[in-house]
């Protein structure tokens, strides 16, 4: 079994969700930084700017790839996780906590309803080969 | 080049694969009109001999800055090429129309684009220079496009100072993302600051000078750098390289990219190219940087070695997100750039920015005296200046060509305000003879 925490949501891009009242603080899974490997740098939208649900709003870059990240939720960025440009390699070590990427404001409730479950998002990850 | 031949035989075998029974049928869908329906007019092959007098005497009716006295600029300078230049350059490892940048094969390659960013980097006084771009004009227009993906800001606020060539590939380059220009005047010679700080505000990704600027002025950098900062813009300066070694470093007066056309540094001017486009950022943006970047680093048994870094900027790996559309950079230009700088060392370049300034005071003070002509501006200078004529231009240019004197580039056709001006520089290798030359036969050409 992967490490997907029960509490959180997730998107097929490998993105957590958690809710926390009307806003969600959002990350990349586990599975995805082990598939990254070693993360040198994260490039994250400015407090302020938008996202859309399933449209790019940053960049995470490690010594095999440049992968975009997912906006799992569409709204309005109210926090960013400023360390992780100056320590990218804690999206390795602690992707579920201090590796947070975002927290987004909620232009729309519903739209938690239509991330996956932790059992959804485990099946996939096992289907990947995991 | 390998010759490929072309026989009939081959022809009828090519031909015969791609099933078309003759070249007339692959051509038949084109209109007749468009068609040259002659034979083309082509000499009958020469005896190589024959060959090379025939070129030799083509290519004397040119006149090139080996046999007259060249006080052309613009963009382009007439500066000292030392000679070992040539012959480093020509070296196998070396002279190849494609860059090698695999790190185990090509370490002699990757350590000479180093030297080169580092020599850039230093001159410009900044922190890290790009592997080289094509040209000055490009490096702008590349520049422009960053400033406005740093900031997501539209619009950049260009001085008017700035070489109208470069501003031209600047609203090329601009055309397709619809970014928006906005052009600063000039006061006597120099960026009005007064009307600059009324255009720059919080739409504003940068302002662009050069310095010294299109017309030899020197810009207040500092100046313009408060007021880009104030509005949280960028400031992108274009500069001579060749200047720098005595000038303040945009660096050290604000810029946030320095860019640049590094020709002067031991490039032939070759007729207007290939150049050097020198690139040049602060560290805190080196991620956005467009084109190549070597960077050192250790090997498995802890030796220096050189490599490709920051790779993921670039097009083959980031794709239509990658900075720029530039995933190469003229290393043989930037290695006679390297070469240079070497030769010459801290000393000789400061030497070259002396003599060329001095001189260029010299000529603008002699030329000044002639009865009709006066310097355009009374800002202060570096090795280029723009002269009024009471003549024009152009006859005056013609005139001169016949004492073997390329006597700088009529401003006509870059600005219609400009069209009794003649923009004249002066590199160190000018001689006072050639100078007084100069005076006499613009003297006698006013008269």
């Amino acid at each position: 079994m992967a490490n997907v925490p029960a509490d959180l949501r997730y998107t097929k891009e490998h993105e957590w969700a958690k809710l926390e009242g009307d806003k969600a603080r959002v990350g990349i899974t586990a599975f995805a930084q082990e598939q990254l490997g070693d993360v040198v740098f994260v490039e994250l939208p400015k407090v302020g700017a938008k996202v859309t649900a399933m449209k790019t709003f940053g960049v995470v870059e490690s010594v095999k790839a440049v992968s975009d990240l997912f906006a799992p939720l569409s709204g309005e960025v109210v926090e960013v996780n400023v360390e992780l440009p100056k320590k990218p390699e804690v999206v390795n070590a602690d992707p579920y906590g201090q590796g947070w990427m975002i927290v987004v404001k909620l232009a729309n409730t519903k739209e938690w309803d239509t991330l996956m479950s932790a059992a959804d998002y485990d099946k996939l990850v096992a289907a990947a080969g995991h | 080049m390998r010759y490929i031949s072309n026989t009939p035989a081959q022809q009828r075998e090519m031909l015969a694969t791609i099933g078309v029974g003759s070249i007339e049928d692959l051509l038949s869908r084109i209109p007749a009109k468009a068609r040259l329906s002659r034979p083309l007019s082509v000499p009958a092959a020469m005896a190589e001999g024959d060959l090379v007098r025939h070129l030799r005497r083509l290519s004397s009716k040119n006149a090139n800055a080996d046999d007259f006295a060249c006080f052309l600029g613009a963009g382009s300078y007439d500066h000292t090429v030392p000679s070992p230049i040539n012959h480093l350059i020509s070296r196998g490892e070396f002279f190849t129309a494609y860059t090698p940048y695999q790190p185990e094969a090509s370490q002699g390659t990757l350590r000479s684009i180093f030297e080169y960013q580092t020599m850039m980097a230093e001159l410009c006084g900044m922190d890290v220079a790009n592997a080289s771009l094509y040209d000055g004009a490009s490096s702008l227009a590349e520049a422009v496009l960053m400033a406005h993906a740093v900031t997501e800001r539209n619009i950049t606020v260009l001085s008017k100072g700035v070489n109208p060539l470069y501003r031209q590939v600047v609203e090329t380059y601009v055309e397709g993302p619809d970014l928006r220009l906005r052009s600063a005047a000039l006061g006597d010679g120099v960026t009005d600051l007064d009307a600059l700080r009324k255009m720059v505000n919080a739409q504003t990704a940068a302002v662009v000078i050069q310095y010294p600027n299109f017309f030899g002025c020197l810009e207040d950098v500092k100046a313009v750098a408060e007021i880009a900062h104030a509005a949280g813009s960028l400031l992108v300066v274009a500069a001579d390289p060749v200047n720098l070694a005595l000038l303040t470093p945009p660096g050290a007066l604000g810029a946030d990219i320095v860019v640049g056309e590094g020709q002067g540094l031991g490039v032939p001017m070759t007729y207007g190219g290939p150049n050097l486009g020198v690139f040049a950022v602060k560290q805190e943006l080196v991620r956005r940087m467009p084109g190549r970047l070597v960077g050192a680093t250790v090997d498995l048994d802890g030796q220096r070695g050189f490599v490709l870094t920051l790779q993921t900027r670039e097009q083959h790996i980031r794709r239509e997100k990658a900075t720029s559309n530039i995933c190469t950079n003229v290393a043989l230009c930037a290695l006679m750039a390297t070469i240079h700088v070497a030769i010459m060392g801290k000393v000789g370049l400061r030497k070259v920015g002396e003599l060329s300034a001095a001189k260029a005071h010299y000529a603008a003070e002699t030329f000044g005296r002639i009865p009709g002509v006066k310097l355009k501006f009374s800002a202060p200078f570096f090795k280029e200046f723009a002269l009024e004529l009471p003549k024009s231009p152009d006859r005056v240019v013609k005139r001169l060509l016949k004492d073997k004197i390329l006597a700088g580039v009529p401003l006509k056709s870059f600005d219609r305000a400009y069209k009794d001006c003649l923009l004249v520089a002066v590199t160190e290798k000018r001689t006072r003879e050639e100078i007084d030359a100069y005076a006499a036969a613009l003297a006698a050409a006013v008269a």
